[in-house]
């Protein structure tokens, strides 16, 4: 199937190298990732540039994926095999200075490398929100509060306990940390949180089948295909339990139990809930350089902080400069398959751009 | 009458046909921020007077919103005034003044300037 895709989908190598060009992408997560693999197929010389010492971005950092429970990394590496280092990849830089010169970009790196390209791609992403914000909800205050990625790392490690080393007995999930919170700054949906709480609530299931597992959530956004499927194997076969609540506070007890405090809205009454682990689902913020970026290209953030679009229907993947394109988180939260999916329309966009 | 051996109960359906909301628009009016309530329950939640009684803020706005007043004028002076609510309110909602506001109105019969 790879090599019909490789010989149908790309122009030969020896057709286009003598218009080839070259394309700055900022960020290396999986939209950066699979751009450069896109782009440099066309025959363009991409310069892959990253501010961590890894390339993969917060994909990287996670266990299994929704709605399928494939293992992360197997779909990164299938990413990074497709792009078979064809970019050049430059770790531990970021934009230190950019100017235009008539069509091209000139580069200053923070290692004070210079590139010229003919056009950039921004794919800087998102940064995931920082749950010590929510002092109430007492991440790094009580021992067992955790996040949705400290969660994900225990699955990794194979290690899910809590703070004393025993199994937990009765858990819970709560929806919405950073989100939809004018309180914090943040009054959009990060989209990804209602499924992996669904997902993770299925895992702790598998794990530890005699765990009580609670979702406490203010809507439960199943929107996409396969996601409901989920939600009924949660209710069904290992019996979560949903309460439409947003929590008000958490405490501990002498134990260290966590100590929980919502309404039950559906019941209209108080509701208290002790817990052995609490795992606050943070979500997804504009990436903390952002703004910087912003100052260095002339870009142009929304009011949520996330980069406008020349038009969110028809050209989202046009910045507000020309010759600069943007994909992925950088624009909003997405899923991963919407994520390559307009990763891989501004890399067809960008070769149009760069031959015409 | 004659006494047919039952009686008929009043409707309880939230008619939306024949109930309309006038105190909800005039609650609009003195505090716009009511209208961004999603009910999520986080005042109910941290609140003092519903952990005792059946004062729930998160269910009086719904009601008022249905044009159901008589529902909740019995309870909406149970609330202290303490605030909590506010500063746990994600949406920015400005609970106290609407409690105020709902307060006055039911039992002094007016909404103030």
């Amino acid at each position: 199937m790879g090599k019909i895709s490789e010989n149908l989908n790309y122009p030969k190598i020896s057709v286009v190298v003598k218009n080839m060009k070259s394309i700055a992408i900022i960020g290396s997560g999986i939209a950066g990732i699979e751009a450069a693999s896109r782009l440099s197929k066309f025959g363009h010389k991409v310069y892959l540039i990253e501010k961590n010492s890894e390339i993969g971005g917060y994909v990287a950092q996670w266990d299994r994926l929704f709605p399928s429970q494939t293992e992360a990394k197997t779909v990164l590496n299938d990413l990074i095999k497709k792009l078979n280092n064809r970019a050049e990849v430059l770790t531990n830089v970021t934009v230190q200075h950019c100017e235009k010169k008539d069509r091209q970009f000139e580069l200053v790196l923070t290692d004070n490398k210079h590139l010229v390209v003919d056009a950039i791609l921004v794919t800087t992403g998102f940064d995931i929100f920082r749950a010590e914000r929510k002092e109430e909800y007492g991440y790094g205050i009580y021992e067992n509060v955790i996040t949705s990625s400290d969660l994900e790392k225990m699955f990794a490690e194979n290690n899910v306990v809590c703070k004393n080393g025993e199994s937990p007995k009765r858990l819970a999930f709560v929806h919405c940390v950073g989100s939809r919170d004018e309180k914090v700054g943040n009054r959009h949906c990060s989209k990804v949180c209602c499924a992996t709480a669904v997902k993770q609530a299925c895992e702790i299931k598998e794990l530890y089948p005699s765990c009580e597992v609670f979702n406490l959530y203010m809507d439960l956004r199943m929107f996409d295909r396969h996601f409901e499927d989920m939600y009924h194997e949660a209710q069904s076969k290992y019996h979560v339990n949903f309460i439409r609540g947003r929590l008000s506070e958490a405490g501990e007890n002498k134990e260290h139990q966590v100590i929980i405090k919502t309404e039950d809205t559906l019941a209209g009454k108080p509701l208290k809930l002790t817990v052995d682990l609490l795992v606050l689902m943070t979500g997804m913020e504009p990436c903390y350089l952002q703004k910087t970026i912003n100052s260095k290209l002339g870009l142009r953030s929304d009011t949520d902080g996330f980069l406008s679009t020349k038009n969110s229907f028809t050209e989202n993947n046009l910045s507000n400069a020309d010759g600069i394109f943007v994909a992925g988180t950088c624009t909003g939260p997405k899923t991963i398959p919407e994520t390559l999916a307009d990763s891989r329309a501004a890399a067809g966009l960008l070769n149009s751009y760069l031959m015409s | 009458m004659i006494n047919f051996g039952y009686q008929r109960n009043e409707s309880a359906t939230l008619d939306l046909d024949t109930t309309h909301s006038e105190l909800y628009k005039k609650l609009l009016d003195k505090e716009p921020s009511a209208a961004t309530c999603i009910s999520c329950g986080t005042c109910a939640a941290t609140c003092s007077a519903g952990q005792f009684t059946d004062f729930n803020l998160r269910k009086i706005m719904l009601l008022c919103k249905r044009g159901d007043m008589q529902s909740f004028k019995p309870i909406i002076n149970r609330c202290m005034v303490c605030g909590k609510c506010q500063l746990a309110c994600p949406k920015g909602v400005n609970t106290r003044n609407i409690v105020l506001i709902l307060n006055k109105y039911l039992h002094a019969g007016k909404i103030s300037k």
